[in-house]
């Protein structure tokens, strides 16, 4: 087991080795996200965007099983009104144990799971990646604006670039700058004398999703600009939503508990004082 | 040693009477609240209140959350995102549940090491100290059985990696490992074993915590002097003591709240920050993930654990000595073991007759030393086991051994200790004598 440990430790270190020389394997960039920091909130016309991006795009591989269609509806969310959460969830097909047969989802319902080619489920993706660990690797962007996993999933989805001139032409994947852990050709690795690889010379490796998104691949109904960038990050938001649903009520709560806190120590303190002053005063006129 | 001499509940009223004389519950309750406590202690002596309510703190939210969560491989991960998700306050309950339990370390910590530093452990109070171990102990197992619930990758391969320590163990271990399994791998009769222990190990943390609170109720509080209270009559007494209650519990409260405000903004601003993405991607027994870390807690004594490999001179050694038996492997569990054991050996490794380190001039240094080396620990069980890592984490457990079994005996011997105050209410009039006005901004928080 401890060998297993010492390799996969190993293994970490080799996947990470490229933070010092070339960009941490995977170059994730930083996104100012509205719903960042005590105060963020969720933009609901961006969750809207993203929700139809996932539509029209994400969903052909990807579920989002843990999701119920009724929260499309929730405050805080995207807020779809209930009549158009409705129309939206009969789009879908769910599978009912009851009928052993499908059906139009309906509200209750949860998002389907989608396992056709294996991509993974989309549900918690925002915050099952670590992303932007800046400034400098410090990680103090992870204190204030969370785990970085919209960031990771925006850098991703505009990370595919023409593969580095090292690699050979049918190198089995897509290259993606921001994407660590997938395959990654040897004639791309720096050696030291020893055979012992060093480094990298180009971020990232290539990963088995063909670029999903290309820019205006969907027309927002808000006429929003469809360029890449903004897909990506609109897409991002909205798997920030569907992974943390509750996080602008979770922040009020915070803000709110810490706030009431903050009275009840500054009671306490003068509380404290009062009684200890009489104890002291005895002690200084001894 | 005797408990220190103070005013017991008299009862007056009929009913309290007739109760009191049936049982003395009242006058219990009355005795623990009223004892007399050194009137010197600083802001150091404020963890044990936090720990009482971290504690307090799991249980009620634990509770609530086991009524919606489902201890089953294919259900449970699902059913933590139904907490999330359809519970009324379920997303608040679950991240203050598992924030909590950094809270309840952050806490433990701070109160060891505020024990080392003042000479907590020595006569008479090594009973108290081996109890404070007992729940340590305990804690740790509750914290690592509780991650394991979620059924997220780091839970699954957290509960292989920790308990392929036990199979390290020479003949039986592999036996142990079943046992504790409840089968040859990681699965349901795992997690349901482990639900239902994280779900009783609490209980015995509340017992032993009582017991914790009797041994020192019994033979007092230590203090920042080391210096015993005096017991010769009442009078004498009082003069170094105040009661508990208010003195301390609105002393404590208000400490509490000022770390609780802390706590309230990383549940509300950064629930996840202390916790590992990859928990949130369901166990998948198929696929290890990149780099398994244990939670920050667990960092120091995994750091140990990982520091003793085969290309160590000492476990070369004892494993040539042993016929092999205590290999690299075991020699680390052994160490990882070992390392806590040397700390609850504390009282009877440290000889000298001076219990407070105040006044413990060499000590100090070798104290903080410890502390430093703590952190550093807690770094490098983070890190891969790679060059300069291993050489950290080997000098890192070497001190810590070293601190326990060679610093401490020997310190005793060679060391000259300062002047103490001859009772506690000189160190007080001294303290506040002098013109110190408040509480909070004179008194010191050495030990950190």
């Amino acid at each position: 087991m401890i060998k297993k440990l010492t390799l996969s430790a190993a293994t970490a270190l080799a996947l990470s080795a490229g933070s010092a020389l070339a960009s941490e394997g995977g170059h994730v960039h930083d996104v100012a996200f509205s719903f960042e920091g005590p105060f963020g909130k969720f933009d609901q016309n961006q969750l809207q965007r993203g929700l139809k991006v996932f539509t029209e795009v994400c969903s052909a591989c990807h579920g989002l099983k843990f999701v119920p269609l009724r929260t499309l509806s929730d405050e805080g969310g995207p807020a779809l009104p209930e009549e158009q959460m409705r129309a939206y969830a009969s789009q879908w097909e769910v599978f009912d144990p009851e009928l052993d047969d499908y059906r139009p989802a309906i509200p209750t319902d949860k998002f389907p799971e989608n396992t056709g080619v294996g991509a993974p489920d989309l549900s918690l993706m925002a915050k099952a990646r670590a992303g932007f660990h800046g400034p400098y690797g410090t990680g103090l962007s992870q204190l204030f604006n969370g785990i970085g996993g919209p960031e990771y999933i925006a850098s991703i989805l505009t990370g595919y670039e023409e593969p580095p001139a090292c690699a050979p032409e049918d190198f089995d994947g897509y290259y993606n700058t921001a994407f660590a852990p997938g395959g990654y050709p040897d004639s791309c690795k720096i050696y030291d004398e020893h055979g012992v690889e060093i480094g990298r010379m180009a971020p990232g490796s290539w990963i088995g999703m063909a670029p999903p998104l290309s820019g205006e691949d969907v027309e927002f109904d808000d006429g929003h600009s469809n360029e890449l960038h903004h897909e990506a990050v609109d897409v991002a938001s909205f798997l920030m939503w569907t992974a943390e649903p509750k996080m602008m009520a979770r922040q009020r709560a915070g803000f709110i508990g810490a706030l009431f806190l903050v009275l009840l120590s500054v009671l306490l303190y003068l509380t404290n004082k009062k009684i200890w002053t009489p104890v002291k005063k005895k002690a200084k006129s001894s | 040693m005797s408990g220190i001499p103070h005013d017991h509940y008299e009862p007056k009223t009929g009913i309290e009477k007739w109760l009191h004389a049936r049982l003395p519950i009242v006058g219990m309750v009355y005795d623990t609240i009223m004892i007399p406590t050194p009137k010197n202690l600083n802001w150091m002596w404020i963890w044990g209140i936090v720990l009482a309510f971290c504690l307090a703190l799991q249980i009620a939210t634990g509770i609530v959350l086991a009524m919606h969560y489902t201890p089953h491989v294919s259900l449970a991960f699902a059913s933590v995102e139904h907490i999330m998700r359809d519970v009324n306050g379920g997303h608040m309950l679950r991240y203050i549940h598992a924030n909590g339990a950094s809270l309840f370390f952050v806490a433990v910590y701070l109160h060891i090491f505020r024990g080392l530093y003042y000479g907590s452990y020595k006569a008479p109070r090594e009973v108290t100290w081996i109890i404070g171990m007992l729940i340590y102990l305990a804690m740790m197992g509750t914290a690592f059985m509780g991650y394991v619930l979620p059924w997220g990758q780091m839970s699954f391969w957290g509960a292989t990696v920790i308990t392929g320590l036990f199979g390290a163990i020479p003949l039986i271990g592999e036996s142990i490992q079943t046992w504790l399994l409840g089968g040859p791998a990681v699965d349901n009769y795992t997690l349901n074993r482990f639900f239902s222990l994280h779900y009783l190990l609490p209980f015995v943390i509340a017992a032993l915590v009582a017991v914790h609170i009797w041994a020192f109720h019994h033979t007092g509080n230590n203090n920042p002097t080391g210096v015993e209270v005096r017991r010769g009559s009442k009078a004498e007494a009082e003069k170094d003591t105040l009661p508990f209650w208010p003195y301390f519990v609105i002393k404590d409260f208000f400490a509490l709240a000022v770390v609780l405000v802390a706590f309230f903004a990383i549940v509300g601003f950064m629930p996840n920050f202390l916790g590992h993405p990859d928990n949130y991607i369901e166990a998948n027994p198929l696929a290890t993930p990149a780099h398994i870390v244990p939670e920050w807690y667990f960092l120091p004594f995994y750091a140990i654990l990982r520091a003793f490999t085969s290309e160590v001179w000492a476990v070369q050694f004892v494993s040539f000595i042993t016929f092999g038996i205590v290999n690299a492997k075991f020699f680390g569990v052994l160490a990882m073991f070992g390392s806590i054991i040397a700390m609850a050996l504390a009282p009877w490794l440290d000889t000298s007759s001076v219990r407070s380190g105040k006044y413990r001039p060499m000590f100090k240094w070798w104290f903080a030393l410890l502390a430093i080396d703590f952190v550093v620990l807690m770094w490098v069980g983070a890190q891969p086991t790679t060059f300069p890592y291993d050489w950290i984490s080997l000098i890192g457990a070497t001190y810590w051994f070293a601190y326990f079994f060679v610093i401490l005996p020997l310190l005793g011997v060679i060391e000259k200790p300062l002047a103490q105050p001859a009772t506690i209410e000189d160190d007080f009039n001294a303290h506040y004598g002098k013109g110190g006005t408040d509480g909070a901004a004179a008194q010191s928080t050495p030990a950190e």
